[in-house]
């Protein structure tokens, strides 16, 4: 699989060159959101607002209302909980057009609990107005912008830095609303977002070898969730419905699909892969998802439950995990 | 009021002061009416909102309807005709002013404002805090004059920094100015704006904010002490002017200051009783009147029509 290091970072000053309307608002995390490219490219169009969050979502809106489009970057905790009733008061009740990219989703930081952000989709998405996006690879981090650009209003994308797999093709790019199949299947439908897809990937082709027909499905786009292609995947499965998120099972993909069954007289059951209820705390990405069952060995135990049988899988038989040192040269801080 | 009348006072001075007492005199009107109002809000910004809006801001003409439109709904994706109460203030240009009130509890006392400077219908109050209208008692994004959501405080001021700097990187004229109420610098998001605001050196905001040392818990000094503020704020890099927030001339010659390249924060020291003084007998808890008994409603009423209503004028 092609590894990519800072994409965001280069496709950033590309894609804004020719739009002058974009400022960068940054809150004293410039080089470990990779946004330190677009200020040495455009100092002009570049904020530094320093360690204070509230100002900053505040006085986006407020750049907003005079004709300008901030994209604010930071920690994700920092924007949703931080400063929630500025994103709220100030950008979502006025419909601003206010882009948020919140950095270091769920259990991608060894930076503990006070950094993961488990619980940014489910707080964003009960915001009115606002729409909530997630990215999973390179593909759909190159090719998010114009998306991000063109919807109404404000938006969160839970965004991904540093190295990241390609997982889609370059010419398939990101589509606000339309989620991608990944493999057709009979027996069980599977909805995954975020790392959780290049996970599930792993598990799929394993499960497929023992006979276990998968549906697999990849959600960009949290809110709005509904779309035809993901209540056709909820009716279809002979066993059940698998979510699999790195983000707390309250409030997330799986409660929105969980939504979407009940709402629509799907009679399909559910099980929500995820952080059960829980914070995590500080260690690197491939012992926190098999601590908090976010690997690729947690769904193919949470798919042999709703076959009702051990499918003889081990953890050797999964592709090998990527491993990826905490100290990476493409972040700049060990976080 | 006695330096107002002084023979060499010009005559903005006495249309002011006129205007401050009409200002006083509906706020109490709808006090008295609805068992309940923010009438201490009256008497300390009277002044203030009759100086900025007759004399001091450079405001287009209204822009919206003398008598207020109802409720259209939230802004959102299905509304798109939706429009702010800043239209009260004039289409926004680029060579004019931008005036945003923060504590939005101030929202009958601005409204009483706009009537004064003719920019609403004295009519349009008769839809205060009214089921459908616009016209609420905690002002909301669409209410006359405002055109931010103040309500949850400290809010305001950051995105009128916003604005200033939008409007910097657009070169444009006009000036930015706020109300605030002391009792925002307890919020933590108030000192950031003031950071950013002289980080970024932007010398055209002009905050006037109503130190009048009351909150809703009682008297700000027991609540968390704001003082010294003034030095807190110069502190923080920006400008502190301390006036006497009843008198006009005052209040006017800090907007005419030629700019040190800071944000101006011009502190109104003003007295929460001020013009209506049967208020003083309930001290120190002035944040908001109800009346306990209508027997007490009535002597007030009684006070208001003795005092508040002039030869002529109907309450």
């Amino acid at each position: 699989m092609e590894i990519l290091s800072k994409v965001h970072a280069g496709n950033l000053v590309r894609w804004a060159k020719d739009k002058p309307q974009v400022v960068v608002l940054s809150a004293d995390l410039t080089g470990s959101v990779e946004i330190a490219e677009f200020q040495a490219a455009y100092p002009e169009r570049f904020f530094s607002m320093g360690i204070a969050e509230q100002n900053m979502v505040s006085f986006a809106a407020g750049l907003a209302r005079e004709g300008f489009i901030p994209f604010i970057h930071t920690f994700a905790v920092f924007i949703y909980r931080q400063a929630l009733n500025q994103v709220a008061s100030s950008v979502a009740y006025s419909f601003l057009p206010v882009k948020m990219f919140g950095f270091l989703p769920g259990i991608t930081t060894p930076g503990g609990a006070t950094h993961q952000a488990i619980d940014d989709i489910a707080v964003m998405r009960a915001l009115p107005n606002m729409t909530v996006f997630e990215t999973a690879d390179a593909t759909e981090i190159e090719s998010i912008l114009d998306p991000v650009l063109a919807t109404p209003g404000p938006v969160y994308v839970r965004m991904l830095r540093g190295e990241v797999p390609r997982l889609f093709p370059r010419d398939e790019p990101f589509r606000p609303g339309v989620p991608r199949v990944l493999s057709i299947g009979e027996d069980i439908t599977l909805i995954t977002a975020g790392i959780c897809t290049e996970e599930a990937m792993r598990a799929t082709s394993a499960l497929t070898k023992r006979g276990v027909s998968i549906h697999h499905v990849h959600v960009s786009t949290h809110k709005p969730l509904a779309s035809a292609i993901l209540l056709e995947a909820l009716a279809r499965p002979r066993l059940g419905v698998i979510t699999m998120e790195n983000h707390t099972v309250i409030g997330g993909l799986g409660s929105g699909v969980a939504e979407l069954i009940a709402e629509n007289g799907i009679g399909k059951k559910l099980i929500r892969v995820g952080l059960q209820d829980t914070f995590a705390h500080g260690g690197s990405r491939p012992y926190l998802m098999k601590k908090y069952g976010l690997d690729a060995l947690a769904l193919v135990r949470t798919v042999e439950g709703l076959v009702g049988a051990s499918l003889g899988i081990l953890e050797a038989d999964l592709a090998s995990v990527r491993i990826e040192a905490v100290h990476s040269l493409a972040k700049a801080e060990a976080l | 009021m006695d330096r107002l009348s002084r023979t060499s006072s010009p005559p903005w001075v006495a249309a002011v002061a006129r205007a401050a007492f009409g200002i006083r005199r509906r706020v109490m009107e709808h006090t008295i009416a609805s068992n309940g109002g923010y009438l201490s809000q009256a008497c300390c910004a009277a002044e203030i909102l009759a100086t900025l809006y007759l004399k001091s801001m450079r405001l287009g003409p209204n822009a919206a309807a003398l008598i207020p439109a109802p409720f259209r709904g939230v802004p959102g994706p299905t509304n798109r005709a939706y429009a702010t109460g800043g239209l009260y203030h004039g289409a926004p240009d680029r060579a004019t002013d931008r005036f945003y009130l923060s504590p939005a509890h101030y929202a009958l006392v601005l409204y009483a404002a706009l009537i004064e400077a003719g920019r609403m219908a004295p009519d349009g109050l008769a839809q205060f805090n009214t089921d459908g209208s616009t016209v609420e008692m905690i002002g909301a994004e669409h209410s006359p004059g405002f055109s931010m959501m103040g309500g949850a405080l400290a809010q305001t001021l950051s995105q009128a920094a916003g604005v200033a700097l939008a409007r910097k990187l657009k070169a444009e004229e006009g000036r930015t100015w706020v109300f605030l109420s002391d009792g925002e610098f307890q919020e933590g998001q108030t000192w950031e704006t003031l950071a950013a605001l002289a980080f970024y050196r932007l010398d055209r905001v002009i905050a006037y904010v109503d130190v009048n040392g009351q909150q809703c818990d009682g008297e700000t000094k027991n609540v968390m002490t704001t003082e010294p503020l003034d030095k807190r704020i110069e502190s923080f890099g920006c400008r502190a002017l301390v006036v006497d927030g009843h008198d006009p001339v005052a209040l006017n010659n800090a907007a005419e200051l030629p700019s040190d390249g800071r944000a101006v924060f011009v502190l109104c020291k003003t007295d929460p009783c001020r013009g209506i003084p049967i208020l003083n007998e309930r001290r120190p808890r002035l944040h908001y009147v109800r009346f306990t008994s209508e027997k007490e409603r009535e002597r007030y009423r009684a006070w208001y029509r003795e005092h508040l209503v002039p030869e002529g004028v109907e309450d």
